[in-house]
């Protein structure tokens, strides 16, 4: 059997809350409160969630760009957190960022050519030959021209400063590429250009993506599995088609259910969930969602729901489930393809 | 369709910004009617023109660098265009009023949601500051806000983003307006609350009646929330009709392209077909069709003419040369004159 190239354990990022002139501690927020999940070699695990539900700090983490709280992350047979930061510096080659705002992450100061040369002259490709050779293939290889190096990022649409943003990723062959909102700032007739390039990209180079938005139709479309996020934890993951077609927890139904369908003669039932996400810093007991749940039960104001397989690959942290466990009193709360 | 009452009829809409590169002309001759009760889409992507469309009817075109040139917008039989700032301000909030995607640039972060609330009450209407509280405490619950007392007497930002946003639609429906506008009203939010705020807003445009013109990005939106959709395109509307006629039965390129590149929840699909090149900027494209560098069907006159919105159905028209005579008889005069 093959093994994952990613593997995440019970990764925590509680960030301290601070007050007063004396600045103390007064509390913490839980960004991120014991995520697990793989991922195999060119696969691509989509994360999606609402915002503050700790997509962008989960991507972060598994980069190393901050240092978690608490869990593991295993890289191609790595413990990443711990190793030490000049080893960690090596590994980033191997792991790469593509972000929502491409022109925040390019200095406007510099040509394309001299971003896109910048990655590797960090992990030492040391003939400038080599490195101009290289920024003339990956632009060409991203849909844009060798002569666009000269250019500048104020000069570019932002559909291909997002290309530019995906070449820097591609630069030094990496095996994982962390993709947080790439596609959200884009128009729709330039979104889906973007995600064609990073499909096919994927097969040329054998790429194994984590794809963060909060955009449910994009991550079904680009995921073969997906993990839902609600308050920092995984409330559900599953195959994609299973996700979608057949969604488990109550957050996942109503989520699906709110996505509006370009399809005027698409009927549904809307669950229209009631009041706003609470705050991380201050999290329900007990289900993070059962403040929101139509289906909330006495036992989940104070037992959290572990993750747990309901099907093979299908797991879900809701009390609901196994069913068989709640006897036949509320079979019909979840229906199937509530889409 | 002359049984529906028309509250707002925009003609030949013309607005352009006199900048240091030049003149832009975000809205180049926009057309159309909106019908009492209904909603009515705007959509396309950023920088077509929404804005500043809906900037122009309010009146509100940052001056300079902006300026409408030309056109017309007919309500209640007058031409807001030819009205003073006094007198447009008593349109302003009373008869049609707009809400935005950010709820914080039309709350004064420094005064209650009490204060703002009655405020154009006490404006447009002669009424005691009691019946105005009164009034304002029972629009918040109309727009689903519990605990509308407390919150006559707190300030923006302690409430969360949809809170804001049904404030903001409180307090641009407390005078009755017979238009409300709203930019990218949902586009900041989450899914599960953009859920709760088209409900709301669709709820409230059925119970009050009034019209209400939806801008959007978001082809979802449009499907769910619509019944009349215009998609611009450079400035101009490319295509208009009935929200089912457009999406079953696409009559423009464009509008074609963008329903096939969306991806759609419901399937998986192979791969996306996009439209190819990049949207372009106002102004960059002279001659000819605005589409015609991204149309796969583009010929020859495509270059050179600007295409008329041609009539292909009931309430159905499209800007492209390919529907020209498809149903001609009423048109021939307009373009001859074109
Ligand atoms: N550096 C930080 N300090 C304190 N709180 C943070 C920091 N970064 C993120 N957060 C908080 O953590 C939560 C999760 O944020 P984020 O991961 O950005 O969510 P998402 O990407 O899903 O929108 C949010 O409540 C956010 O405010
Ligand atoms: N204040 C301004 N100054 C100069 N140009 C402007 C200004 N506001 C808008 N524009 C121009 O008008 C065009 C249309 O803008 P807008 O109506 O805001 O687009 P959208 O369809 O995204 O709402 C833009 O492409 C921009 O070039
Ligand atoms: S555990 Fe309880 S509250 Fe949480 S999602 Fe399941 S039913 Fe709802
Ligand atoms: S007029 Fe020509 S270029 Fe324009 S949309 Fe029609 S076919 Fe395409
Ligand atoms: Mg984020
Ligand atoms: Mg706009």
């Amino acid at each position: 059997m093959k093994e994952p190239l990613l593997k995440v354990e019970g990764l925590k990022k509680h960030f301290p809350v601070r007050k007063g002139a004396l600045g103390r501690v007064k509390g913490h927020v839980k960004a991120v409160d014991g995520v697990s999940f793989s991922v195999m070699p060119g696969e691509t695990l989509g994360i999606v969630g609402e915002s503050g539900c700790g997509k962008s700090t989960t991507g972060r983490l598994l980069m190393r760009l901050l240092e978690p709280t608490e869990g593991k992350v295993v890289f191609d047979g790595k413990e990443l957190t711990a190793i030490g930061s000049e080893e960690m510096r090596k590994t980033r080659r191997d792991i790469q960022m593509v972000f929502q705002d491409p022109y925040a992450s390019l200095n406007p100061r510099h040509t394309i050519g001299k971003i896109l040369e910048e990655p590797l002259l960090v992990h030492g490709v040391k003939d400038p030959k080599e490195r101009k050779r290289k920024v003339r293939e990956f632009l060409e290889i991203v849909g844009l021209s060798g002569y666009h190096a000269t250019r500048y990022p104020h000069q570019f649409s932002g559909g291909q400063r997002q290309r530019i943003g995906i070449a820097r990723a591609l630069m030094t062959n990496p095996k994982l590429i962390i993709a947080d909102e790439p596609v959200s700032a884009l128009d729709v007739s330039i979104q889906s250009q973007v995600l064609n390039l990073m499909q096919d990209l994927q097969r040329e180079f054998g790429l194994t993506y984590i794809f963060i938005s909060h955009d449910l139709s994009v991550v079904r479309h680009i995921s073969d599995r997906v993990a839902v996020m609600y308050l920092g934890r995984i409330v559900e993951i599953a195959e994609s088609d299973q996700l979608y077609e057949k969604p488990l927890h109550p957050y996942t139904q109503a989520l699906l259910s709110a996505v509006p369908v370009p399809d005027p003669g698409f009927v549904r039932e809307q669950i229209v969930l009631e009041g706003d996400i609470p705050s991380p810093a201050d999290p329900p007991p007990g289900c993070p969602f059962h403040s929101r749940c139509p289906f909330r039960m006495e036992v989940c104001k104070s037992k959290v729901p572990a993750l747990s397989e309901q099907e093979t690959g299908h797991s879900v942290a809701c009390h609901l489930y196994p069913e068989e466990a709640r006897g036949n009193d509320n079979k019909t709360l979840v229906t199937e393809g509530s889409l | 369709m002359d049984s529906r009452q028309k509250v707002l009829g925009v003609s030949g809409l013309r607005t352009s910004f006199f900048t240091d590169g030049g003149v832009v002309p975000a809205v180049d001759g926009v057309d159309f009617d909106l019908y009492r009760g209904e909603v009515l889409g705007i959509v396309g992507e950023s920088g077509c023109g929404k804005s500043v469309t809906s900037l122009s009817v309010m009146g509100l075109v940052p001056n300079p660098p902006g300026k409408v040139t030309g056109g017309e917008i007919l309500y209640g039989g007058t031409d807001l265009l030819k009205l003073n700032e006094r007198k447009m301000r008593k349109v302003r909030g009373n008869e049609i009023a707009m809400i935005f995607q950010e709820p914080m640039t039309s709350l004064n972060p420094l005064f209650t949601i009490g204060d703002q609330m009655v405020e154009p009450l006490r404006i447009h209407r002669k009424i005691s500051k009691k019946a105005a509280r009164g009034k304002a405490i029972d629009m918040l619950r109309l727009v689903g806000l519990p605990r509308a007392e407390e919150i006559m007497n707190e300030y923006p930002h302690q409430l969360s983003g949809g809170m804001r946003q049904r404030v903001m639609i409180a307090m641009a429906l407390i005078c009755e307006p017979k238009v409300l506008i709203a930019d990218e009203p949902t586009t900041a939010l989450d899914v599960t609350i953009q859920a709760q705020i088209l409900k709301l807003m669709k709820d409230l445009n059925e119970r009050l009646d009034t019209a209400v013109l939806l801008i959007t990005h978001d082809l979802g939106v449009v499907a769910e929330t619509c019944s009349r959709v215009i998609v611009m395109y450079a400035g101009k509307v490319v295509e208009e009709g009935p929200v089912r006629e457009i999406f079953r039965n696409p009559q423009h390129p464009y509008t074609e392209g963008l329903l096939k590149s969306v991806p759609d929840m419901r399937f998986k699909q192979e791969r996306l077909d996009p439209i190819p090149g990049n949207v372009p900027r106002p102004g960059s494209i002279k001659t000819g069709c605005r589409f015609a560098a991204r149309c796969p069907y583009a010929f020859g006159r495509c270059l050179e003419d600007d295409p008329d919105l041609y009539e292909t159905g009931d309430g159905h028209r499209a800007r492209c040369f390919l529907r020209e005579g498809k149903e001609a008889g009423a048109y021939e005069g307009a373009l001859a004159e074109g």
